[in-house]
Order: C-alpha cells, then structure tokens, then sequence
C-alpha cells in the first residue's frame, strides 16, 4: 500500500516535468549559492590557519634594522657567540614576468621549531635543501617555480604564494646577501651582552603577525555569508510554491488515496519522503554547482583578501566534507521549512475536501492582509535596530528584517497599485487584463518577492560598489599625487636616493614609518616633511582649521578614517602615539584599503622619538620623467622590486578593488538569474491553472494570440513594478551596507552616489528576464489547441 | 517614460494596436444599429457539417448536419448526452473547425477564416451564454455585463442599464461575481451576451446547473431578450420542456438530425 | 666513539657509496680515510679535519659538588661534511654541539646547530679553540694540556677548567682504531687525565665542583656497518689511578664488536680486542618510555676486572634531536670507580 501510494504521488511529477524541474532547479540553486559560499569561506579559513601555523602563532621577537635596511650578514655569528640565540631571516618577493613568488631564505640549523620549520630530517633533505636544490612551497607557486626550472615540493604548512629555501638559495633569488631580519629564537637573555654594545645597529621588537587575519576578514566572510543566505531564501521561495503548488495540484490524488484507506498521517509521511527524496536529489545537485561556482569564484576571493587584508588564499579548492555535509543540511532545512505548510494542510485535510487548485489562490489572497501586516512589522524592526542597534550583526539582522519585510509587503503593494492603475486603463481588453493580473498576483507573488529581493540586492550592491570605487578613484587620484615612489633598503642607500631627488625630482618628499599600537590596535606611525603637495591633494574627511601646519609644527596629529570610526576620536582630542607622547586629532583622512589603525605626525618628531624603530625608508617623488627617474634610482643600486610609479600603483590598486567585488557582482547576477527561474517555474505552473480564466474570454473573441501577448506585457508590468519597489528598498540596502555594513566591516564610511542609468539597466534587464521567463508559457498558450479551451467548458458539466 | 520602455511597449504589446483596430470607425458602423444583420434572408445556415473526433477507431460526431435559422428565431436543439449538441454549437460559433460542410452567418462563410477573423466574428455577431455561466471573476458585475459589448466596441450605457434592470442585477452591478447566486450568475452571462447585441445566441445548456425556479425565470429572460432585440437563439438543452418554449426544435441522434 | 655515529645524519645518502670505497686512500667523493700508521701532527691535529667526513671533541666530566653530591658533565661539538672543502654561508661543513648536566635527580641537555664556515661553530688548532654559539672548549696553555669549557642554556650553565695530569692515549694501533670486523676504523686519541674544577649551574643555583674529566678526539669518513644497530660504551677512572674504556657495538646480525683500551696510571695502555671484555645488562629502567639498561656487569678477565656499573641518575636521557642516554656511573667490585656510560640504539 506504501508503495503504490507512494509511486501514485511521484508519478505527478512525471505528468508536471517543469515542476519537477522547477523544484529540483530551484533547491538545487539554493543550495548552490549557499554551498559555494560556504566553500569559499572554509577554503579561506584553512589558508588562515596555515599562515597561522607558518607565521608560529602570536608574535615574534625580532632584532631589525634601526635604520630600516638590511642586515649585514657578519653580525649573525657575532650575536651568536655572545650567546643571543637568534636565526636569520631574509624575505623579498621574486617576480619574472606574471609569476610572483614570497621567497623566505632561512636557516635550517638556527629556525626555532614551529610548525613552519622544514622536515629536514629525512635522508638526504637537509643537505639538498641547502644546497638550494629542495624548496619548500605552497602548491600554487609550483608550476611557475618548475617553469623556471626549479624543483619545488609541496608542504602544507607553508602559506600560499610562498616558497621557503635556504637562505643562500634565497640570496640568489632575490639578488641580495643580507638578512631581512633575525628572529631571537631565546628571549631569556639575562647575563648575556647588552645588544646596544654589540650590535648598536640593530634594535629589538616585537612582531606581530599581519593582524589577527581570521579577524580581520571576518567581516568580509560574514559579507559572503549573508550573500548566501540571501541567494537561499530566494531559491526558497521558489521551492516553497513549487511545493505548494504541487500538493495542490494532488488534492484530487490525496482523497481518492485517503478514500482507499490511507491515513493522514501516512500519508504526510509518504510526502515527507517524497521531500526528502527531493531534497537528496537536489541537494548533490547543488553541491555540485556550488562546487562550480566556488571554484570559479575562489581566484577572485582569494585576490580580494590578498590585495585587501594581506591574506594568503590558496586559489584551488578541495572539497570538504564540513560544507558538503552542511549543503545537505540546508538543503534539508530549507526542503522542510518549504513543505511544512503544505504537509500541515495535507494532515489536517478532510477527506472530502474539494479538489479545486484555485482555492489554494484564492486562500493565498486571504493570507496577504496578515502577511501584510508581518511586513510592516518587520520593517519596524528593521527602523528600531537602524535607530538602537549597532555592529555588523545589527546590520545584518536590520537588512534581514528589512528585505524580508519589503518581500510580505510586496503583494499588497502590487495588488494596491494595479487598483489604482485601474482608473488609467482604457478598453475591455485591458480593463480585464489588469482585473486578471490582480487576479494572479497569489501564484506570483512568491516569484515576484524573488524578483524584488534579487533587484533590491543587486541595486544595492550595486549602488555600493559604484559608489565606493567612483570614491575610490577620486581618492586615489588625490592621495598618489607623487608619481614615483621609493623605498630604500638601508640608511644608506636611504642617503643616497635622498640626494639624487634632490637633484633630479622637482620635489622630494621622505616618508618614515613605524609600527606601534595606536588606542590598542595594530597600527602604523607615518612620519612625513611639509610639502604643498599634501595640503593640496591629501583626502581628509574632517579637520580643524590648517592640519599640516599643525602636523608640521609637531602639535597635531592626523589620524586615518579607520581608527577615527573605531575609537571615537573627535578633533581636538589627545592620542597617544608612543607612552609620553600625545598630540590632538587635528584631521582624519580617509585610507580604503588598509585594515590598519594610521596616524600621521611631523617627520621630525617621529625620528626624535622613535630612534631605532622606523621600518619604511620611503621618499615620493613630484617628477615629469618617472621612467627616468626610475633607471637613475636603479644605476644607485635601488632594487626594481622597490620603485613604484604612481600608474603602476593605481592599476594595482583598482584591480585589487575590481576583483575584490567580482565575487559580490557574480553572486548577484546568479541570484537575478534564480529569481528570473522562479517567474518561469511559477508561470509555468498557473499556465494550467488559468485556463478556466481565459477559456470564456477567447470564446468572447479574443484570440490566443492575443492572449499570449497580454501574457508577455503582464509579465513585463509584474517585473517593471517590482522594480519600481526593489528601487527604494535597493537604495536603502545600499544606505545600510555604506552607512553600516563597511563602517563595521572594514572601517570606513562611503558617501552614496545613485547611478540611474544602471537602474535603467537593471530595469530593462528585470523587464527582459521576465520576458524570457514569460515567453515559454506565452508561447504554449498562444498554441494551445481550440479543443483544450473548450474542454473547460465540457469539463465543468 | 524612457526610451527603453517605449520600445517594449510598441514592439512588444501589439495588442494594443488589435484594439484599436477594434475601435475604427468602420467597424463602428458595419455592426451599429439594433439588429446589424439584415442583408440575407437566412441569418444562418448550416450545410453538411461532418466532424470526427480522432482517437482509435475514430469516432464520427456529426455525419452531416445541415440547419437554417432566421433572425429572430429562436431554435432548440436537443439529444442524448454525446449527440454532438455542443460541437455543432461549437462549429456554428467559429469555436471549432468541422471536418467538411459549411456554416454561413449574415451571408459570410466561416470557412477558412484566419484565427482573428473568426475571433472578430465571435467578438461582433455571436453571444454565447454556457451552462457554468464563466463569468470573469475580476470583473465587477457592471464589467461583467458590459465587457462582451465594449469588446464588440458597441458600449451603450443606457442599454446596458436597462439589460440589469431587466434581469433584476441593478442592485448587485458594483459585486462580484463569487458574490451572486447561481441564478443571478446566469442572468449576467445572459446579460453580457445580450448587451453585445450580437446576431446570435449561442447558448449551451444555460439552465443545465440552476434550479427550477431559477431555470424558468432565466429562460424567460432569454428568450424575452433575444425577440426584444430581433436576435436568433440556438439553444443546446436536453430538456424537452425547455425545448418546447423555443420556435422550433430539432433533435441530433447519432450524428443526424431526427 | 658512540653517538657520534648518528652524526651520519647529513651524510646517509652517500654512506653506501662511501662504504664501497672503505679501505681505499680516498673515497670517490673526496673524502680522506683513515690510514693506519699515520703520525699524529700537533698542534694541527687538534683542530678541525675537514677532508674528513666526521670528527668530534667529546668531554665528559665526574663531579663532586661542595654540597658532596654527584654531578656530570658532558660537552661535545660534532662536525659533519657533505663534501671535504670549507667555504662561508655555503660551506658543506655542519656542526652540533650537544651539552648536559646530570645531577642524581635531575638531567638537562641542550643542542646548538650550525653552518659551517660563517663564525658561528668551529674549531682552530692553535691555539686550540672549539665553539659554537657561546659554547667553548678554549686552550689555556698548549694544546689540550689545560682547557677552559663554557656552557650556557636557559636551564643551566657551567664553566670549567680542565687540567691535564697525563699523557694523551692513541688507542688501537696508534690511534687507528678499528671499529667493526669489516674494517671501518677512525682516527681515535683521547686525554683521560684532566682533573677538573669550577662551577656549575642549576635552576637550585651555582654550586662549586671538582672532579676528573676525560676528552675524546674521533675522526673519520666511513659510517658503520649496515648491520649494526647501537653501541654501548663506557669510560670509567678507579681509584687505582687506571682508566678502561671500551664500546660494544651491538649487531642485527652479528655478534657486538667490542673493544677498548686499559690504561695505567703512567698512560700506558693496552688494546682491548674483540671478544674479551664482556658487558652484560643487570637491569634496565624505563626513560622516556623506553627501557635502557642501567647497570651493567663489566668482565674483564685479563686485568681481572669483575664489576657492576650503576647509573648515578638512570634518567639521563638526552632528549634531542638525536636522542640517547649518556650519564655518570658509579663502578663497584673488583674496581672501584666513576665514570660515563652512553649508550645508543635504545630509541
């Protein structure tokens, strides 16, 4: 009896294959979206752990350079026979032609033990990797490395785009002999020399790794996950009416199941395996296009959180059990949370219920004062956390409450506005077409509450993105006015490079920085001479009255956006940059792009404080003849690797920013496709349930033809009026992510700029889709057979 | 409006230009006045009309039926269930296509007429009334009534009052239709046909789901009507006692007319 | 000597190869091999041999503390060669220095790591300077005669000097000394004669100490035998004024391939040949997880030597990344004595 009963209610899908398909595309979507996302934040937060693991977890004891430079390579014995147990280091950054590899040269016989150290203890490896024929990389770096001809085995604990090798292999590559720095492997050094005598030169200093970098992006991940989850409720919605649609559709088959002696609660259960059935199917499906879409998306992540938070994402994905099993597990939610209105129906049903599919509708349209009123709610809601609440989760749960109630608001709002439509139209036709479009706004709405979040989310995004890089752009342009920029590897050199500006630059501007906490964050203080160039193009977001005097006078300090948003800095309040020295805000600038903390004093000051500390010896360059430039500071011995040009860094910069919301403009792009999905499956599925509707029309003279066409422009006056709400909601979503969102996430507010034209894109493209999904049932009706019209006559005797 | 949307508008809703097609003054004029269809003596005629439903052995529902039928006449037509009552009243509405014979209505052959030509006889000349009446759940009564008429692009609101009156609907014209009884259901589908001021009535059962009572009055009204505006009604029924109260009836048995 | 074998670490790849060659003036890759009756050259010979693959200076020293108790010491500095030359940063020449403290309830060890040819480890002839890191073994007159030796981890220091009150022992045939029945042999002089005295440091603190110390030069180019799988060794001083030391050189296959040299008190010294000295385990206790015999019965019947020898502390286990047991021994019976045991292959 289970049996039979059970292939009796699948058979419905082999009768209703663009159901089935619609159900099956819509979950499996769902899940894709999710899985993807969820597949790209488990690959990121392996790589995190990895360069975790690599940089020894928490900080490090460095001895450096005072002067920034290298490190003469006799002072490591000379530190070591004194008894200072340190291990050199030296780090740089081969390039040839594309290929980019972290090359970090250490030394094997002195690295302190941490997961980061090589396996050397196998036969022979030691002696290979020493003698530079054994290099130690993240698989992502090999086959450019084999392309040179150098044989490179994978290890798991170093990050992605590095390689480690002996430090002499190291010197090599990077056509250098001296140590970046050395890392004291024994910080107990009571009794030993005092390093000031030995090795005046060097200082000590604690190293932080490059922030917490889990930490750091955790925003962004967040970012990606409500994307996600955005993208899942929209595949929802069509798996709801698909669901809904089809228990429906099987009322006629439930009674006659239940008038042969099934029970309800069989047969709920029956249809429960049916869901789950479904939700498998559906749920490998998504997985596997979520696998897809990952590993098509992953490149660009990766480059997004490499270029904006300095973390190393291996661009290839393994597949991971944890988000494959948690795809099946919102697959299955989300195929519970679907069906179980329409499981509580089928329970509780009479057995004589009428088998009338449009009383499903006409219910629905009972169902939306409620809904409506649960909207308002919600948006409520989403007013008090945007009025009370703060932090990213506020955000989130204030856009949450917002979209969705935007969504239960929607069918009410159409259904408002073709009433109020009605008065405009003119003519029999039309007067019914829009009577009857009112008429099909339940078995739509779902679909078009798809439509209208896809729009909203994709104006919004949108919104953002365009705002931020037309601000991004403007910000550029000011903040790289100088058109060379140099860094130089020592004092020395420093001097050197120092004089030839002088002589050959119209304009020389030295940058000295150094790394300290600023209000207890990790942060940078840059130290910088007066120049006209920064009073004319430096981007600050507030400040007192003339900030560089005060800057150049030591009585001031400006800050950047990131910290100002965080500690709450007002103008005029005291910093303390380093114990013992504090200086009023006088400005706050705004630094997209940097997740660090950032204040900017007199160079003079900054040298006077903070004698053995400065890490950059930078100097930017007003030149007309960069190229120029640029070979005289090579002759000087300047490595290439350290000379920028003000073109090089803003391509750099843009393509950084270009593909850091690659991800975010696919996601959208796939979720408007989804929503276009959910039209067709819907209309699709009311095609046959509208017949009853259209017969006596065509009978009074309209022909099918016509019909198909009133179809089409129905669907393109659902899609252009969801757009008209999608557009405010959209604007507010995007109000929310500048305003809210990137304050959270990455520290700095966006001022919003609208981009109509895109709208006007967006709509004709909400329009097309709507079109397109439209058509194929439009089509259908406009060759549907005379006979099949008048069965609904013959039907109803 | 932007320019994208003009375009969508003009390329894509060509129903548009179908109704303004509809309201050229030509048109207007051809059918204007209270009985447009003068010109031929016969109003309809029916010749040899063969149709075969395909299936496996096909089965032959009308072998040959050939009927008259003048303005102002009002015919039944009567036969067991399956005679093919509504397929020749099918045929006769330009709803259907017969295998061979000819249906004639105001002196124009059905034959061969494209898709739209047929729907703007439908639209123009004929009324149908159906047994589960069909009226358009959307539409308020009023619309309801005069929804044939405006498609016909023969709105007269002073007719139209006097058809609701008539039939008793002044009082129900701003509901909808779920709202009415069955009976007050059909007296708007026979309204709406009516107040198109077609040629002819095409009505397939009218009375098939109402009451007695109900039956009674609503065929009155039918028949009332259709002589106050010197319209011809073909009426399907299986009833003989409603059959009787028509001008003639003919009986369909096996294909053939009795 | 002993642990030194697992100094192959660097050189396992071309252990077989150099194996082949064993008995020849040269080894195919450069490498010296030791020859027997070649005369000894100081002061060059107590320096480094870098055409050799491998050599050590190996001090282990039997303390008395002011407080009476026990304590041992041991310094070793090990040089390795992937190739027989000497160069900077790319110098094939490896160095390990290992050091312990073994007081009877505590044992500490520590191990340093270096490149060869940069300053950081090294040893020079004259005059005599062994290092690495802050670790040395440092001539205070000529040659080994008197030595200052310097150790500093986090957990403990010493610094000692190192007096010699005997002649240096060439053992086996003038210092060619034969290290399996197969005929791998090592250049092998020792100085068992230092009496020693300085101060030592524990995390209780420093503490004043003197005793007697022995030195163990070792150099060579050919690895063991495949088959053999660890070596016990012992250097004991009694009483007497004699000093025995001798290895066993355990075998899968074979029986051990012992060893050694009695030496009087004058420095005079006989070779001890395979077979005649027995070493048997009395009882074995678990270190680290493993179990390591401890004490040891010693038969020599031709000095009539029959004694027990005991571990001061049983834990001295060498936690490194070589790992091993070397501590202070106490002897009984025949003999009474001090000295070092070590002992490898017990991983």
């Amino acid at each position: 009896m289970t049996k039979t009963a059970l292939f009796a209610l699948l058979s419905h899908w082999r009768s209703q294959p663009l159901q089935f398909a619609a159900l099956l595309l819509g979950l499996a979507a769902a899940t894709a979206l999710w899985t993807g996302v969820q597949a790209i934040n488990s690959e990121a937060r392996k790589s995190y752990d990895r360069a975790a693991q690599a940089l020894g977890q928490g900080t490090e004891v460095r001895l450096v350079s005072v002067d920034g430079g290298g490190i003469h390579r006799e002072t490591f014995a000379v530190l070591r026979r004194a008894g200072w147990q340190v291990s050199p280091v030296v780090e740089g950054t081969f390039q040839t032609g594309a290929f980019q590899v972290q090359v970090r040269g250490v030394d094997p016989f002195t690295l302190p033990p941490s997961a980061a150290s090589p396996d050397l203890l196998d036969q022979g490896r030691l002696a290979r990797f020493l003698d530079g024929e054994l290099i130690l990389t993240h698989a992502d770096v090999v086959p450019g490395l084999t392309a040179l001809g150098l044989s490179a085995e994978i290890v798991p604990n170093v990050p992605a785009g590095q390689a480690m090798m002996d430090i002499t292999a190291a010197w090599d590559v990077l056509e250098t002999s001296n140590f970046s720095y050395l890392i004291l492997t024994e910080t107990r050094t009571n009794g030993l020399p005092a390093l000031a005598d030995l090795v005046p030169q060097l200082e000590r200093i604690t190293h932080e790794p490059e922030g917490d970098i889990a930490q750091l992006t955790q925003s962004f991940h967040l970012n990606l996950t409500a994307f996600g989850l955005l993208s899942f409720a929209v595949g929802l919605f069509i798996v709801h009416a698909s669901i809904g649609l089809a228990f429906e559709q099987r009322r006629g088959m439930f009674r006659t199941l239940r008038a042969l002696g099934l029970s309800a609660g069989r047969l709920t259960a029956l249809l429960a395996v049916e869901t789950l059935l479904l939700a498998t199917l559906a749920g490998a499906l998504g997985i596997g296009l979520g696998y897809l879409i990952a590993t098509a998306l992953l490149p660009g992540v990766a480059a997004t959180l490499d270029g904006l938070y300095g973390a190393s994402v291996a661009g290839s994905l393994t597949l991971d059990p944890t988000w494959v099993a948690s795809g099946f597990v919102i697959t299955f939610a989300g195929a519970a949370a679907a069906s179980a209105q329409s499981l509580y129906r089928v329970a509780t049903l009479p057995i004589l219920a009428p088998a009338k599919p449009r009383a499903w509708a006409m219910a629905s349209s009972k169902a939306r004062p409620r809904q409506a009123v649960f909207g308002a709610l919600l948006m409520l809601v989403s007013l008090g956390i945007a009025a009370f609440g703060s932090g990213l989760v506020a955000g989130f749960l204030m856009l949450g409450a917002l979209l969705f109630g935007a969504a239960l608001l929607l069918p009410s709002a159409l259904n408002a506005t073709l009433r109020l439509l009605s008065p405009f139209v003119r003519g029999p036709v039309f007067e019914w077409a829009l009577a009857d479009t009112r008429q099909q706004l339940p078995g739509l709405s779902l679909a078009l509450m798809a439509l209208m979040l896809a729009l909203a989310t994709n104006i919004g995004v949108g919104t953002m993105v365009s705002s931020f890089r037309l601000t991004f752009t403007g910000w550029l342009d000011q903040r790289l006015a100088s058109e060379v920029y140099v860094t130089a590897e020592n004092s020395a050199q420093a001097q050197d490079v120092h004089r030839f500006l002088d002589d050959q630059a119209d304009a020389t501007l030295p940058i000295r920085a150094t790394s300290t906490p600023l209000m207890d964050q990790p942060g940078q203080i840059f130290g910088v001479v007066d120049h006209q160039t920064y009073r004319d193009g430096w981007p600050l977001l507030t400040s007192s009255n003339s900030p560089w005097e005060a800057v150049a006078q030591g009585s001031g300090v400006l800050i950047n956006e990131q910290l100002w948003r965080r500690t709450d800095l007002i103008l005029g309040a005291d910093l303390e940059l380093l114990p013992g020295w504090v200086l009023p805000v006088v400005g706050v600038y705004s630094d997209y792009g940097n997740p660090k903390a950032q204040a900017i004093v007199a160079q003079s000051d900054l040298l006077g404080r903070v004698q053995g500390g400065i890490s950059t010896l930078g100097y930017a360059a007003r030149t007309g003849r960069p190229s120029e430039l640029r070979d005289g500071l090579i002759t000087l011995g300047v490595p290439a690797g350290n000379i920028r040009n003000q073109a090089q860094v803003k391509a750099f910069s843009l393509n950084v920013f270009d593909r850091t919301f690659l991800v975010t403009g696919a996601l959208n792009l796939l979720t408007l496709g989804v929503a276009a999905f959910a039209i067709l499956a819907a209309l699709t599925t009311l095609a046959t349930m509208r017949l009853p509707q259209l017969a006596p029309v065509w009978a009074m003279g309209i022909t099918r033809a016509q019909l198909a066409r009133i179809e089409l422009l129905r669907s393109a006056l659902f899609a252009a009026l969801t757009f008209v709400f999608a557009l405010p909601l959209g604007l507010a979503l995007a109000y929310a992510l500048l305003a809210v969102v990137n304050v959270q996430a990455f520290g700095w507010r966006l001022p919003m700029h609208t981009f109509p034209l895109d709208w006007l894109r967006l709509l004709i493209l909400a329009i097309l889709a709507a079109l397109i999904a439209a058509s194929f049932p439009a089509l259908r009706l406009a060759r549907l057979a005379p006979s099949r019209l008048l069965k609904v006559f013959a039907d109803e005797r | 409006m932007c320019m994208g949307c003009v375009w969508v508008v003009h390329h894509m809703c060509p129903a548009i230009f179908v109704w303004r097609e509809n309201r050229k003054p030509g048109v207007r004029a051809l059918y204007a006045g209270r009985n447009p269809v003068t010109s031929c003596h016969m109003l309809l005629t029916v010749r040899d009309i063969i149709k075969t439903f395909p299936g496996d052995p096909p089965h032959p529902v009308l072998r040959g039926v050939s009927l008259d039928l003048a303005a102002g006449e009002t015919l039944a037509l009567t036969g067991e269930s399956g005679s093919g009552k509504s397929t020749l009243l099918h045929i006769i509405g330009g709803l259907e296509a017969p295998d061979a014979g000819q249906v004639t209505l105001g002196g124009a052959s059905l034959a061969g007429l494209s898709d739209t030509a047929l729907a703007q006889i439908r639209r123009c000349k004929i009324g149908i009334v159906f047994q589960q009446f069909n009226l358009i759940p959307s539409l308020t009564i009023a619309a309801n009534l005069s929804f044939h008429a405006r498609l016909a692009g023969r709105e007269d609101a002073g007719w139209s009052a006097q058809i609701a009156s008539e039939l008793g609907l002044s009082d129900v014209l701003h509901r909808y239709p779920e709202q009415l009884s069955g009976g007050q259901q059909q007296r708007v589908a026979i309204g709406r046909a009516i107040a198109a001021r077609p040629s002819l009535i095409l009505a397939d059962e009218p009375t098939g789901n109402l009451d007695e009572d109900s039956a009674d009055s609503a065929l009155k009204l039918l028949t009332n009507l259709t002589k106050e505006v010197n319209c011809a009604l073909l009426m399907v029924t299986h009833s003989p006692t409603r059959a009787a109260t028509m001008d003639r009836t003919i009986h369909l048995s096996k294909g053939h007319f009795a | 000597m002993s642990v030194r074998v697992l100094l192959f670490w660097l050189s396992m790849t071309i252990a077989a190869s150099a194996q082949s060659f064993a008995g020849l003036g040269e080894g195919a890759d450069g490498f010296a091999l030791p020859k027997r009756g070649t005369a000894f050259e100081f002061p060059r010979d107590y320096g480094a041999h870098p055409e050799y693959r491998i050599e050590w200076w190996y001090v282990t020293a039997n303390l008395t503390g002011t407080d009476g108790r026990e304590y041992g010491v041991q310094w070793t500095l090990f040089r390795s060669a992937r190739a027989p030359r000497i160069g900077g940063w790319r110098s094939p020449q490896t160095w390990m220095g290992h050091t312990a403290l073994t007081t009877p309830e505590a044992h500490f060890a520590a191990e340093r790591f270096a490149r060869g040819g940069i300053g950081q480890a090294g040893a020079a002839a004259d005059p005599f300077d062994a290092w690495i890191d802050d670790w040395s073994l440092t001539s205070q007159g000529s040659g080994y005669d008197g030595l200052r030796m310097k150790a500093r981890t986090a957990e403990f220091a010493f610094e000692l000097d190192l007096t010699a009150e005997g002649p240096m022992v060439f053992h086996g045939d003038n210092g060619f000394s034969v290290k399996s029945a197969e005929g791998q042999a090592s250049y092998y002089f020792s100085q068992p004669f230092y009496a020693v005295s300085g101060a030592i440091q524990t995390p209780n603190g420093q503490m004043d100490v003197t005793g007697h110390a022995w030195l163990d030069r070792e150099y060579s180019s050919q690895p063991l035998g495949r088959t053999q799988s660890g070596w016990d060794w012992f250097a004991l001083t009694f009483e007497s004024g004699h000093r025995l030391m001798t290895f066993a050189l355990r075998d899968s296959q074979n029986a051990a391939f012992s060893s050694g040299s009695w030496i009087s008190p004058d420095g005079t010294f006989t070779s001890i040949s395979d077979g005649s000295i027995t070493a048997t385990p009395l009882r074995t206790s678990t270190v680290n997880g493993r179990e390591v015999p401890t004490e040891w019965r010693l038969e020599y019947p031709a000095r009539s030597v029959d004694i027990t020898v005991s571990a001061i502390n049983p834990q001295a286990w060498n936690d490194l990344a070589f790992s091993y047991w070397e501590g202070p021994v106490r002897a009984t019976g025949t003999h009474i004595g001090k000295g070092y045991l070590e002992m490898t292959g017990y991983e």
